[in-house]
Order: structure tokens, then sequence, then C-alpha cells
């Protein structure tokens, strides 16, 4: 059911869609890293984006620093252009809880104002916990208590589905 | 002194204290982290959320410029309150003790006290003493350690030279009274570089200076040749305390760093001082302006530097 392929094209198409209701003018795509970066160099493609791809890193925006700490692979974000009055079209692979994406968001508000922020997911999985969403999606998906869901890649992307085993 | 204060039980970093006794995996993850922060300068808004809320203290018992402002400004571009206390305007002029001091910022509310003091282990004592929530982060201790300086300088040297293990370094001048050479010795040997040197007249080098995994060498034109990183230390006037050099210029012209002497190290090899610079003394101004020069690097790294030190120091904030 989840396969690849379709998923991309189905993200595609919204994302075409979108580009035309909301009248995005010559957008600028930045990918979530790891995982959202993988699936934004596929709809940069796609979608003929003319400037380069930013690449952003949410760690050290994230909510949960003083329980995790610093993620030692952090590498710095590349956000190219200004980003003041820009239509941004912010790519991630799988939408859970809504956290990232708000860490996302005060990282790019930290780098300018933009005129629009379109969210674009591979996968929409249940699991709220914040009164955010995604714009497009390739799928929206419902999994079990213990279930995680990952991307892999970035050649070949592949998706796969874990479920967490709670210790004794 | 134990070292392991340095570390959580989990193994990560809690004080920073000292060079000594940190795996080589950490520093390189200091350098690693510290890499992102230098990318901050592109925000319209330079600073990240990741202290917000929290309170650090600089402690400076001994005056400076440059370590307590990128400090201070560290600290802010990661979101903390900042308080910096400069000893003679407080109560340890009236004779408090620095135990006392430290309860009274404790009950305070603090997270961190960045100190620096004329007193070799200080940081250490501060650390032992101090509640469990609360980091502590040397900014240079009497002659022993200014690990902070050091991290700042292999951040540079990486940041140009990309690789530590073909290097060969050369530290040239007081070594004796000097807190940033010692960390910078332990550093390099721990990031693994081929070789360091240190080129001093006998009376500025400590006894037993070869134990510390040091090459010597009492000449400069010797001292120099093959080396990739040359590392100038100030003169330390203000602590020489008998007299160990006939005379400042009679030092120039044996150890200062001219433009000529610099010829025969690596043509592509970069100068470093830790600041503040004695001009004429041990570094020509020609060379310390020139275009081997990194020297005002040093100073903006040491901003990322400290950033990361701090936020690795406070993660996990009260695993002992």
């Amino acid at each position: 059911m989840l396969e690849i392929p379709r998923l991309l094209n189905q993200l595609e198409a919204e994302l075409k869609q979108t580009i035309i209701d909301r009248r995005l003018s010559n957008p600028l795509m930045i990918g979530i890293r790891t995982g959202g970066v993988w699936v934004a160099e596929q709809m940069y493609q796609r979608l003929h984006i003319s400037d380069p791809l930013g690449l952003l890193d949410i760690s050290f925006y994230r909510d949960d620093f003083s329980q995790i700490g610093v993620n030692p692979n952090v590498r710095p974000s590349q956000l190219p252009a200004r980003v003041d009055g820009r239509d941004i079209i912010l790519i991630d692979d799988v939408f859970y809880t809504g956290r990232t994406i708000r860490a996302a968001l005060n990282e790019i508000f930290d780098y300018g104002r933009p005129n629009q922020v379109v969210l674009g997911v591979l996968i929409e999985r249940d699991g709220r916990q914040i009164p955010l969403s995604p714009d497009c999606v390739g799928a929206s998906i419902t999994l079990n208590v213990g279930q995680r869901i990952k991307l892999t890649g970035p050649d070949p992307l592949a998706i796969e589905i874990q479920t967490l085993t709670v210790a004794a | 002194m134990s070292d392991n204060l340095q570390l959580n039980s989990e193994g990560k970093l809690k004080h920073f204290l000292s060079i000594e006794g940190l795996p080589k995996e950490l520093l390189t993850e200091i350098l690693d982290v510290a890499e992102s922060f230098v990318g901050m300068t592109d925000q319209q808004i330079k600073k990240v959320p990741l202290l917000r809320g929290k309170t650090i203290v600089n402690l400076f018992f001994e005056n400076s410029t440059r370590t307590r402002t990128t400090f201070e400004l560290a600290a802010k571009r990661l979101s903390a309150d900042v308080l910096s206390m400069s000893i003679a305007t407080s109560s340890t002029s009236k004779g408090e003790s620095l135990l006392d001091t430290i309860r009274n910022l404790e009950a305070m509310f603090v997270d961190m006290f960045v100190v620096r003091h004329a007193i070799s282990g200080a940081a250490h004592f501060i650390a032992q003493q101090t509640a469990p929530h609360i980091s502590v982060i040397n900014a240079g201790d009497g002659q022993h350690a200014h690990p902070t300086q050091a991290m700042l300088d292999m951040f540079t040297i990486r940041q140009i030279k990309k690789d530590f293990s073909n290097l060969r370094i050369a530290i040239i001048g007081d070594i004796l009274h000097s807190r940033v050479a010692r960390s910078q010795i332990q550093a390099l040997n721990t990031l693994g570089v081929a070789e360091v040197r240190v080129i001093a007249p006998k009376t500025l080098l400590p006894a037993h200076v070869e134990s510390l995994g040091v090459n010597v060498s009492h000449n400069l034109n010797v001292g120099l040749k093959d080396v990739d990183v040359v590392i100038m230390l100030r003169l330390q006037k203000e602590r020489m305390t008998s007299a160990l050099l006939p005379s400042e210029s009679e030092y120039f012209k044996c150890f200062g760093l001219t433009e000529d002497k610099l010829k025969i190290a690596k043509p592509d090899a970069i100068v470093m001082h830790p600041g503040p610079i004695n001009r004429g003394v041990e570094i020509e101004s020609k060379v310390a302006d020139g275009p081997q020069s990194v020297i005002l690097n040093q100073v903006s790294n040491g901003i990322a530097i400290r950033m990361a030190i701090m936020a690795m120091a406070m993660q996990k904030q009260g695993i002992v």
C-alpha cells in the first residue's frame, strides 16, 4: 500500500495544485534533515524550482533538548538567499506529533519573515499533539500503538514500519 | 584531581574544567557542534532557544576582555540570561569567601558558572562544591588550564587544515606561565597531531616539559622548520616574579616572530595567538596583521565553540 513512487506522485500532484490555489510565486523549497531532504530533492526536480534547495537542521530548536541533549550529528542549516517575503514550501518525510514542524517554523522565522509557508509531507500518520497539520500529503495512515514509521534512503527510498517492543 | 568530575554517569559533558581526561570523541563532538553554530551568523535573529530560561553567571576574579565578552555573547545567542560579575565590584573584595559567594548565587537559582580565577584549581573546587544541577566552565585558572581557548584554537586549525593527523605544530614563547599552552598541548595530543613542538628559552619552560608529549627547541630558526601551525604566546609580564629574561628587546631578537622567521615554516603555515598581543615583543605587527595570521578568526570562533560547550554541558541538566 505504501509504495514510494505512488506517494511521490500524490505529493507532487497536491503540491502543484496548492501552488495554484495559494498563488505561490517563485517558491523556495526547504527540506528538513534527514528524511525530509531526500523527499525535497525529488520534489525540487519535479516542480522545477529555480532557487537552490534549502536544508534545515532543527536540532537547536527541538523542544526536548533538556531530555535528549544536543544531537551530535547536527549540521549547519543552509537556507538560500533571503526568506523575507518569500513563499516557502517546507518538506518533511513523516508528519506525526507536529513538534518537528513547530521547531522548523521557529528556525525559519529566525532567518526572516516569509510571506507564506506550505507544508508537504510524504506520509501523515495519526498522533498529532499540537494544532498544526500538513497542507499536502503523499498518504495518510493510522498505525497501532507502539508502531513507528521511518523513511530510509536516499537511494533507494523505502518505508519501514517498526513495532516497538516494550522492555520487560 | 579527578577529571571524571567533568562527565556525568552517561559519559556526557557536565563540567568543562580541563582537556585532560576527555576522550578524543568528545573533543571532536564539541568541534562538530560548534561548526553548526558558525552558520548561525546568517540568521537575522542570531539566537537559538536551547538555553532559554537558564541563568549563567560569569564569575571573573581576573581581568579579561575577549574571554568574558565571547562567553557573554555565546550565552546570549543560546538565549540564556547572563550575569557578568567582575570581582573588584563584588562582595569578595569585602572579605566574603569564594564558597559564600557561590552559595549566595546558588540561592538565586542559577544554572551555570563560568569561572576565571588566578588560583589553579578554582573551577574544579567550585564544581566539587556546587549544587548538582549546576555546571561549571573553566575560563582560565591560574597556570593550570584554559580549555575553551584550546578548543577554539583546535576549531580554527581544523577549519583551515581539515585534518589533524599530519600536522606539525609549534608553540612559541612563555610556556612556563601559560595555561593556554598546557591545554593546547593536551588537546593537540588527544586529537592526534603528528608533532607538537615547544620553542622557548630554558627559563620560560616548565621542568620536565617533555613529559607533556612535546619536542623541545631553544632556537626559533631550527624549531620552525616544516611547521604547519605557529602558535605564539603572550609574554606574561604580570606573572614574572623573578628576572627570567634579560630584556624584552633581547627576547624579540631571539623568539619574536618576524616575516623572515615565518618563512622558515611551511609556506601555507598559519599564525595564531590567543591575545592580547604584545606587538614588537613576541610578534611583529606585519605578521600579526599579515595574510598568514588567523588571530581574528580565533576570536570569532570563540563564540561558536563556547556556545557548543555551554549547550553540551547543560544538556540533561541534573544527571550527575
